[in-house]
């Protein structure tokens, strides 16, 4: 057959030989640990510049109406609760403090405390959820859930909510720019829905590796899985501080 | 007709399909349902997107019939259309957006880098179920009843106006949207980190060039389409707003976030094919491509500039004159580097010695094809051109000319180039140059007409339409048979040469690829030893050393 010796050989030892340690956790198509290594790292970080144009498309529908509608999205803000906003902020970074310990004890092989930063960032993750829960059964009492019955009287009437009025001293609002608060929820909820179910999937995904660390997983020198989430836990949390910022604090600067 | 060629089979009696290769490995549906080899999965790609392509072609060939006469006699204007929304949305998101990455990319791109597999093997099998899921919810809304949006999903009329099965369609793109961010990250990642040694970025093929601002495309403009087809959803299901003008919502805001991925989706469907014919043009001329580094800069300049021009799709919505300006000046931008592919490509015929193999004949009607797209392209984005035909058959003229007559033509150049890699047999030539021929004049026949009618002002997505237009559709709708028995013919004698072909041997073509530096079919692993890259990509007179080193080792043992 013509041609068919075209193939220089590497100069490669055969697999298990010399010095090229050929652990069970590196894949056959994959020519050293480095290399994996850096392959997944490099697919994580890709994932994640997706995950920055997902959430891009919501960032730029709030930039819209928050400058079209601005009054009703400062109305809508005070209907937040920026103390619960506030500890969410806190339990989220303290998680991510704790996912980072997590990464290190892996690297550094000490199993007791790789599950013990697991289960502390998936109970922290798991409180950030449960406020989540307060803050949004309080928005559905009150009927400030777009599509389902949305009530206006807070924001055409301030000072029938109380507590609010209080605190802000709102002054009531024409009809039709207190219609605009129905947007302002809507993005509100999309954008802290979309963050919970990256939450939720993170959750669930710790809890995979909870059971696996305790079975001796990850401590092996094969960190990658757990740098990798890592990395999603991480830009959740960058999520979340921009999106505390953006819908809890529109008007305080 | 068969003199005028540069293939080399090997000796017929004697030659085998080698007994070990990556079809023959494992049996069973099992072992291709589970398969992490990259050229299984290519395959399955094959099959699900030639499965896709039959139903949107059916959809085109009643729109087509219905077309014949100018009063609506076949179909009712409902039917009418949901066919058209079904075809554009089964060709566009669930055949051309996935066929060549997932085809040929799929199959080659290891190959051509000299790895064994592609970077992430279980993300790329994932990639293809999520393909096939997204399809059954199309399939499931076409059964029930079917969406009559056009592919577009124009607000308000898909979130207020139609009760057809939009949430359906809308989750098909979604899911299968996943499969095109995940393919294009194992791209990327895998051209990154997975090159043998010495295969530096400018010893690339350029086909891999092209992969890669694809892929780029799909990582940065994937998401948005699939943020905004939740918006879609929720706004159907609950009433979010967002679009909706009576609670303060924008429809416009969709249609931005819509064409920010649709119109860069767009170079998805071309780049590839450039990559293709990058690759045949410089094997059937026997030359280096001309202008190597603005070939491959063009490719990524097509793939970032693509970024840039979304909103010419929105001239007549109402969008300010200023920023339609500008989108009008960056749509011309785009014509740049798409010139400077063509001009290189016919640099590169300037003495070449050219064969007329059917690769090549499928990559002259590229070339040709593509010209007349892309010109027409620019006329589209001067403004007042583009207000005069947006919504008539000019316009689908103008994107069928780039999307079949370029991709589709360009798939066929790859798929016949690289058969002999996939399947170790070569197709009947003469036939193939014959079916290369019909799908060309078929094609021209099918949409120069279109034009034609566009610019006279027939709009397009209606069957009723003045009986003055009669004689140039029907004029199309013969052109379509045509084109029909240009995509019959070869799918026929493709199946056929599965068992009768001639045996191809590692490089029928001569071509310098690392691809064609392996067996045929190729082994699991593809290489037995991971290859070094010692030379430039198109080196043909590194082919001639390694033919007569070769001649010169076997000549003594002979004796």
């Amino acid at each position: 057959m013509p041609n068919n010796q075209a193939i220089v050989p590497a100069a490669s030892e055969p697999a298990g030989a010399g010095h090229n340690e050929h652990p069970s956790y590196l894949l056959h198509h994959f020519q050293s640990v480095e290399q994996q290594a850096d392959t997944s790292n490099f697919a994580m970080w890709l994932f994640l510049l997706t995950e920055m144009m997902f959430f891009g498309g919501l960032f730029t529908a709030y930039l819209i109406y928050r400058n079209w509608y601005y009054l009703a999205f400062v109305a809508g803000s005070h209907q937040l609760n920026v103390v619960w906003g506030t500890l969410n902020t806190v339990v989220l970074i303290c998680s991510s403090f704790t996912m980072a310990m997590g990464v290190w004890c892996a690297e550094t092989r000490r199993r007791s405390g790789l599950v013990l930063c697991l289960i502390l960032t998936f109970i922290l993750g798991l409180g950030f959820l449960g406020i989540k829960t307060i803050e949004y059964s309080e928005k559905i009492e009150k009927h400030h859930v777009p599509g389902f019955h949305y009530n206006l009287s807070s924001f055409l009437d301030p000072a029938s909510d109380p507590e609010i009025f209080k605190e802000y001293h709102d002054k009531p609002l024409p009809l039709d720019i207190a219609r605009h608060t129905e947007l302002y929820f809507s993005l509100y909820f999309l954008m802290t829905g979309m963050h919970a179910l990256h939450m939720i999937i993170g959750i669930g995904i710790l809890g995979f590796m909870i059971f696996r660390a305790r079975a001796g997983a990850y401590i092996s020198g094969h960190v990658t899985f757990v740098e990798n989430f890592g990395l999603y836990w991480h830009f959740i949390d960058i999520v979340w501080i921009y999106l505390f910022a953006l819908l809890y604090l529109i008007s305080r600067h | 007709m068969s003199t005028n060629t540069i293939v080399s089979l090997p000796d017929q009696e004697t030659a085998r399909i080698p007994k070990k290769n990556f079809l023959t490995k494992e049996n069973g549906l099992l072992s291709w349902l589970l398969t992490r080899d990259h050229k299984r999965i290519a395959i399955l790609y094959l099959i699900t997107t030639t499965f896709f392509f039959i139903i949107g072609g059916a959809a085109a060939a009643l729109i087509r019939l219905e077309l014949l006469t100018p009063t609506g006699d076949m179909v009712s204007s409902d039917t009418y259309n949901k066919l058209f929304s079904i075809h554009g949305i089964i060709m566009v998101f669930f055949f051309l957006v996935p066929i060549a990455p997932g085809v040929l990319g799929n199959f080659l791109i290891p190959l051509m880098i000299g790895a064994k597999d592609v970077a992430l093997p279980r993300i790329n099998l994932l990639s293809w179920y999520l393909f096939v899921i997204g399809g059954c919810f199309e399939l499931y809304m076409m059964i029930f009843g079917g969406v009559d949006t056009g592919w577009t999903f124009t607000t308000p009329l898909s979130t207020h106006y139609v009760n057809s099965h939009v949430i359906g369609a809308a989750m098909g793109i979604f899911i299968a949207g996943f499969s095109s961010i995940l393919t294009g990250i194992n791209f990327i990642v895998t051209i990154h980190k997975m090159r043998a040694p010495g295969m530096t970025w400018f010893r690339l093929p350029l086909f891999i060039w092209s992969y890669y601002a694809t892929s780029i495309i799909f990582v940065l403009a994937t998401p948005v389409i699939a943020i905004s087809m939740v918006l879609i959803m929720l706004e159907r299901v609950i009433g979010i707003g967002l679009f909706d003008p009576t609670k303060g919502g924008d429809p416009l805001l969709f249609q931005h976030l819509f064409w920010f991925y649709s119109h860069p989706a767009v170079y998805v469907m071309i780049l590839p094919g450039m990559g293709i014919i990058s690759e045949v043009i410089s094997n059937f001329s026997r030359k280096r491509v001309f202008g190597y580094t603005a070939v491959a800069f063009s490719s990524v300049a097509i793939a970032v500039f693509s970024f840039f021009v979304w909103a010419h799709h929105m001239f007549i919505m109402g969008i300010s004159t200023y920023s339609a300006l500008l989108f009008s000046l960056f749509s011309m931008l785009v014509a740049i580097p798409s010139a400077i592919k063509v001009f290189n490509w016919s640099a590169t015929l300037y003495k070449g010695s050219i064969t007329f193999d059917t690769p090549m004949l499928y990559a002259f009607g590229f070339i040709g094809l593509f010209t007349i797209g892309g010109c027409t392209g620019v006329m589209l984005a001067t403004l007042g051109m583009d207000i005069h035909v947006t919504e008539t058959y000019f316009i689908v003229a103008h994107f069928h000319y780039v999307m079949v007559g370029g991709m589709v033509s360009a798939f066929m150049a790859g798929l016949h180039f690289w058969w002999p890699k996939m399947t170790g047999r070569m197709y009947p030539e003469s036939l193939g140059r014959l079916a290369a021929v019909i799908l060309f004049i078929g094609f021209n026949l099918t949409f120069f007409p279109q034009f034609i009618l566009g610019y006279l002002g027939m709009p397009r997505r209606y069957h009723f339409y003045p009986p003055e237009f009669q004689a140039l559709n029907v004029l199309s709708t013969s052109g379509a048979s045509i084109l029909a028995i240009g995509y019959l013919l070869p799918a026929l004698y493709l199946i056929w040469s599965l068992r009768h072909g001639a045996i191809a041997g590692n490089n029928p073509w001569q071509a310098t690829g690392l691809e064609w530096q392996t067996q045929s079919p190729p082994l699991t692993e593809n290489f037995t030893e991971i290859p070094i890259m010692d030379h430039e990509a198109y080196d043909y007179a590194w082919l001639e050393r390694q033919s007569r080193d070769n001649r010169r080792e076997e000549a003594p043992s002979a004796e």
